[in-house]
């Protein structure tokens, strides 16, 4: 099964509506080739980001966001994203915020088959409100449900032409834990070789999960 | 000594050789740069690193390699790279044992507020919530007040953070902790009576028979904080 293709063909899988799960945690990671592309060969609306923070100033995501297009977004730190945080002030219900570690549990529940959790981060906090709350042993956790997404973009340091990848340093984030989490994975890749070639025992996410893959630019 | 150093020094003799320690950006940051002889500590980064080092040298910066603020940092000899689910089974299960955070506001129940103060725009909690509810402990330091108002209150009025979990607070005029009955004054910053600390705090203080003199002095000097030695 060829996965090679263009950022533009990747993107064009993406309708109105999708929910797109987005790695990266501000510019560690962030797949700015296939952000880059939604913005100019998509012309999908409507659409849900997933997303640790959205960016910076400076990354991809603000410049799509600008058109408009991304109606609402899911996140966990907004502070470096200026328009993230207009949003947020303009339509309050267009942006959801959930606890890092809780974002990453919802979107590795997903890709796990697992309906949801229960977790004690969150209890007495805003983020309690209208959640399903349950005491275990004494101590009082919240019911958090699994996030999937449509489609999801990542991005890889290494990957062979299966798909497998290797994700170098801090760059693993929220990418590798999305992988598992969409019907359509795109993977852009800083280098891609031969099947083989990246040791079977450092591949980060397994081939299996990734359905396109494209070369990264920058 | 500044102030946040003389705080991020006090704090730093909280730690305990081969602790798991995460560190809140600003202030908490510098606790690294005053870890004390003999002790070392594995520092967390919760996009997914165990055993972080200092900044990278200018010219040396790996884009790969970055903090929770997205800076550029170096990672010691024995690190580990995890992805962010595995970082927050980390920090949700109890293995961190310390982190130090900064403060909005904190109160006698041990309720923190550090995230968003109403009316204003909304960062995210970001980890926040989740490293303050899964350490082991959790210490906050701060300025004792903020331009002359309370932040140490009877009852926090911002947003919290998260309900009862802070164990220790470290300002710049005293260490207080957080119990059942209440907030006890533990030590005093040299040239603060107990009265000032008092008119400080916008909750009653707890005396004890004996309180400390904050010291700082055994503390690490000068050199390279004995956190980065790998």
């Amino acid at each position: 099964m060829e996965k090679i293709t263009t950022a533009e063909n990747a993107v064009k899988k993406i309708k109105n509506g999708d929910t797109l799960l987005v790695g990266g945690f501000l510019q560690a990671g962030s797949p700015e080739t296939l952000i880059r592309a939604v913005l100019e060969a998509s012309s999908a609306d409507m659409l849900t980001v997933v997303s640790n923070d959205t960016g910076t100033a400076e990354t991809n995501m603000i410049r799509l966001m600008e058109t408009g297009r991304v109606t609402s977004v899911v996140a966990s730190y907004i502070g470096a994203n200026p328009l993230t945080g207009k949003m947020m002030i303009d339509a309050p219900g267009s942006v959801t915020l959930f606890p890092q570690g809780t974002l990453a549990e919802k979107l590795r529940a997903a890709g796990a088959g697992l309906a949801g959790f229960y977790t004690p981060v969150g209890v007495g906090t805003v983020v309690e409100e209208g959640k399903d709350k349950r005491e275990f042993d004494g101590r009082e956790y919240l019911l958090e449900t699994a996030l999937r997404g449509d489609v999801a973009l990542i991005r890889a340091t290494k990957a062979d032409r299966f798909g497998n990848c290797f994700m170098r340093g801090s760059t693993k984030n929220f990418g590798a834990v999305m992988a598992p989490a969409a019907d359509y994975v795109v993977v852009e890749a800083e280098e891609i070789v031969e099947v083989g070639e990246i040791d079977p025992e450092l591949v980060t996410v397994p081939g299996i999960f990734v359905d396109a893959l494209v070369q990264a630019e920058d | 000594m500044d102030k946040k150093n003389f705080i991020a020094k006090r704090v730093a003799q909280e730690l305990k050789d081969g602790d798991v320690v995460n560190l809140g950006i600003g202030l908490p940051t510098m606790v690294a740069d005053h870890v004390p002889d003999g002790v070392q500590v594995v520092l967390q980064a919760e996009l997914g690193i165990l055993g972080t080092g200092p900044a990278a040298e200018k010219g040396k910066e790996d884009k790969d390699i970055v903090n929770a603020g997205g800076s550029c940092i170096t990672v010691l000899p024995g690190a580990v790279f995890v992805d962010s689910a595995a970082s927050f089974a980390i920090i949700r299960g109890g293995h961190v044992d310390v982190t130090v955070l900064g403060a909005l506001q904190v109160d006698e129940k041990g309720n923190l507020a550090n995230w968003m103060v109403p009316g204003k725009k909304v960062p995210g909690m970001g980890g926040a919530m989740d490293l303050v509810v899964g350490a082991k402990r959790v210490i906050v330091a701060m300025e004792h007040t903020a331009k002359g108002n309370h932040k140490i209150l009877r009852e926090c009025t911002f947003p919290l953070t998260a309900a009862g979990v802070v164990d220790r607070i470290i300002t710049d005029m005293a260490v207080i902790d957080v119990t059942p009955d209440g907030l006890l004054l533990r030590e005093i910053a040299e040239g603060y009576m107990v009265n000032d600390v008092q008119e400080a705090t916008g909750a009653p203080l707890i005396l004890p028979e004996e309180i400390g003199v904050m010291k700082t002095n055994e503390c690490f000097q000068g050199g390279l904080p004995k956190v980065w030695k790998g």
